[in-house]
């Protein structure tokens, strides 16, 4: 039996389909029309992949990516573990925390570090200069809300005190109960949050361009400013990466065997 | 000689006081039951035995070695907990062979075992699925097993079944006492279900308000009630609050009845008589003669309860239950006026002090 679908819904999504993909198809039309006299040409992607600026800041921004997942999921799982764990007391506070770095804009955080680093402190040169220190510390702040709730997500699903003393009882030491026991188990929250993380570095701008650094967001401005039709292409081949990612977190949150289970409590 | 001691255990959380000092031994290959309402410490008592919390002051002996300060990793004792707590990441077999891992067993040895286990609480066949995959009853299974598999000093249950229904609950406590008697494990088993505690332990140990009230085997417990508490708490039971009379009688509303362990008692001591239901006779009374020794009262209701009904009689101020055998109760009809006694050896008697009696409402379990 086929289920009828509702008129109605046919032309809400037709709607919806249309607004996202419109702008897509337009800045696809134009990106390809780069030929001479508007004529039909692969040229602007050309122009794209042969600029040695386009890999290098986008290697550097996928770096940086990389490096702020790992920092945030080194700091962020055994916080989130033990606030489960032992300081429920505390978790309004820590979600308070958490909603921070969204109402402070990014302008007023970049010039807050950059005053807090090089004047309230006087962090060392190789710090300041260096993205791989500076720009990740900062997409840890910005990062801090999407990972931990994400975590706190998974942490939610699972009864992490039984878990961890049935784990215990057993003679598992913290760490072991920690990395075959805990993490498993919030494996998919994990990797949303390494998703968001990853998607948040490869877009953000105001941070990397007040700070002077050169990352794929800031190529892309500056592409914008000065290239017409490789603008239209780089947006496409930016566009195109995020959604790579995406796609990666549905396929990897599928994996088999790893069905995320009834965990706890009763029925 | 005790295998495992609870000697004095402490413990408060904030201004409450879950454990008021509490001391229980337990012989090797003995299985305790802590039963008790919630809220009386039971499962705190064994959370301080397990290792997850530390007492305030007093001591777990796991013979003859001092235990309190070892952390839970370090003490070889296997828990089953209420909530199902297999880990879900991992299959049935995976979940048994976690302790022996840890332990860094060979290979062989860790699967022989795993299915031996797996094979002892039935579930040999179900061995590759996920703890989605069972049901409760089956995950709560794997849980024993998971316990029993790294040999432990001590086997702890914190109230296993509770999640379960009642036929679950049934087979699978006397599946657990079946292993345990095979295996021959020091066992303490949480519950505040009584039927539980009473069906398949050795001794049972009532707990109420932070104290133990009363250790003894299931018998002594509901045969001989040492404290109003558990008079109250074990089984159904008359409390009959009367005075000391001469010679081997009490005096209850207005009424003198003979108690053999009134005897020598001090007259107009006040005291509480308990009777169990099924030893109290109801009959009709006769043509107005009031036979010495026996209450007479008021039938007002009937509760039937399968092979015995449950008959209420009001006696003056007081209220005594009987269990009648069902195919006599039409004999007693609602509203008839009866002769209520009991067999002067079957009661037995408490000091009633000055604390008020518990009420029942107050010991249903949440």
């Amino acid at each position: 039996m086929t289920r009828r679908v509702p008129i109605s819904g046919v032309v809400w999504l037709s709607i919806g389909v249309l607004y996202l993909l419109v702008p897509l198809l337009a800045t696809l039309l134009f990106s390809l029309q780069s030929g001479a006299n508007h004529s039909l040409s692969l040229g602007a992607y050309g122009d794209v992949v042969r600029d040695s600026q386009f890999w290098k800041t986008l290697r550097l921004s996928f770096v940086l990516s990389l490096e702020t997942i790992l920092v945030s999921l080194l700091l962020l799982v055994p916080t989130a573990y033990w606030v489960h764990l032992r300081l429920r007391r505390i978790k309004p506070l820590v979600e308070f925390l958490s909603i921070l770095p969204f109402v402070v804009p990014a302008i007023i955080l970049i010039i807050g570090l950059l005053q807090l680093y090089n004047g309230t402190i006087h962090a060392p040169l190789w710090f300041l200069e260096k993205p791989y220190t500076f720009l990740v510390t900062a997409y840890v702040v910005l990062a801090f809300p999407y990972v931990y709730r994400s975590l706190d997500a998974g942490f939610r699903a699972i009864d992490v005190q039984t878990l961890t003393e049935a784990s215990l009882s057993l003679g598992a030491s913290w760490r072991t109960t920690l990395v075959r026991v805990i993490l498993p188990n919030i494996r998919a929250a994990a990797l949303s949050a390494a998703f968001l993380t990853l998607a948040i570095v490869m877009g953000e701008f105001t941070i990397a361009s007040l700070a002077l650094f050169q990352t794929f967001p800031t190529y892309i401005n500056y592409i914008n400013q000065t290239r017409t039709y490789e603008a239209a292409a780089l947006s496409l081949v930016s566009f195109g990466i995020t959604w790579a990612a995406m796609l990666g977190l549905l396929l990897f949150s599928r994996a088999p065997g790893r069905r995320a289970a009834q965990v706890g409590g009763t029925r | 000689m005790a295998y495992l001691e609870l000697q004095s255990l402490h413990r408060s959380f904030g201004s409450f006081a879950a454990l008021q000092g509490i001391d229980v031994s337990v012989g090797q290959g003995e299985f305790l039951s802590l039963l008790g309402p919630s809220g009386c410490g039971k499962t705190t008592a064994l959370r301080l035995v397990a290792g997850f919390d530390r007492p305030d002051s007093g001591a777990i002996v796991v013979d003859g070695k001092d235990l309190t300060g070892v952390p839970p990793n370090r003490r070889d004792m296997g828990m089953v907990f209420q909530a199902y707590s297999l880990f879900p990441n991992m299959t049935a077999e995976q979940n048994v062979e976690f302790g022996l891992r840890i332990r860094k067993h060979a290979r062989a040895k860790r699967s022989q075992r795993v299915a031996e286990l797996l094979e002892t609480v039935g579930l040999g066949h179900a061995g590759k699925r996920y703890p989605h995959q069972l049901s409760g009853g089956m995950q709560q299974r794997v849980a024993l097993a998971r316990a029993l598999a790294i040999e432990p000093r001590v086997l702890l249950l914190d109230e296993p079944l509770s999640a379960l229904d009642a036929k679950v609950r049934v087979q699978l406590r006397e599946e657990i006492r079946r292993i345990q008697t095979q295996l021959g494990i020091t066992t303490i088993y949480v519950t505040h279900d009584q039927e539980e505690a009473l069906s398949i332990s050795d001794h049972v140990a009532v707990m109420y308000g932070g104290r133990i009230e009363q250790v003894g085997t299931p018998s002594e417990m509901y045969g001989a009630p040492a404290t109003p508490f558990v008079a109250e708490f074990i089984g159904t039971m008359n409390r009959l609050e009367a005075t000391v009379a001469d010679d081997a009688a009490v005096e209850y509303e207005g009424r003198l009845v003979p108690v053999t362990a009134a005897r020598g008692r001090a007259p107009g001591e006040r005291v509480l008589v308990l009777v169990r239901p099924e030893v109290l006779h109801v009959e009709p009374l006769g043509n107005g003669d009031e036979p010495a020794g026996a209450l007479t009262g008021d039938v007002v209701s009937h509760t039937f309860l399968g092979s015995v009904t449950r008959v209420k009689v009001v006696v003056g101020d007081g209220e005594l239950t009987a269990d009648i055998a069902t195919v006599r109760v039409d004999a007693l009809p609602i509203g008839m006026r009866v002769l209520a006694s009991f067999p002067a050896a079957s009661a037995r008697l408490l000091d009633l002090g000055d604390e008020p009696l518990p009420v029942a409402a107050d010991l249903l379990p949440e």
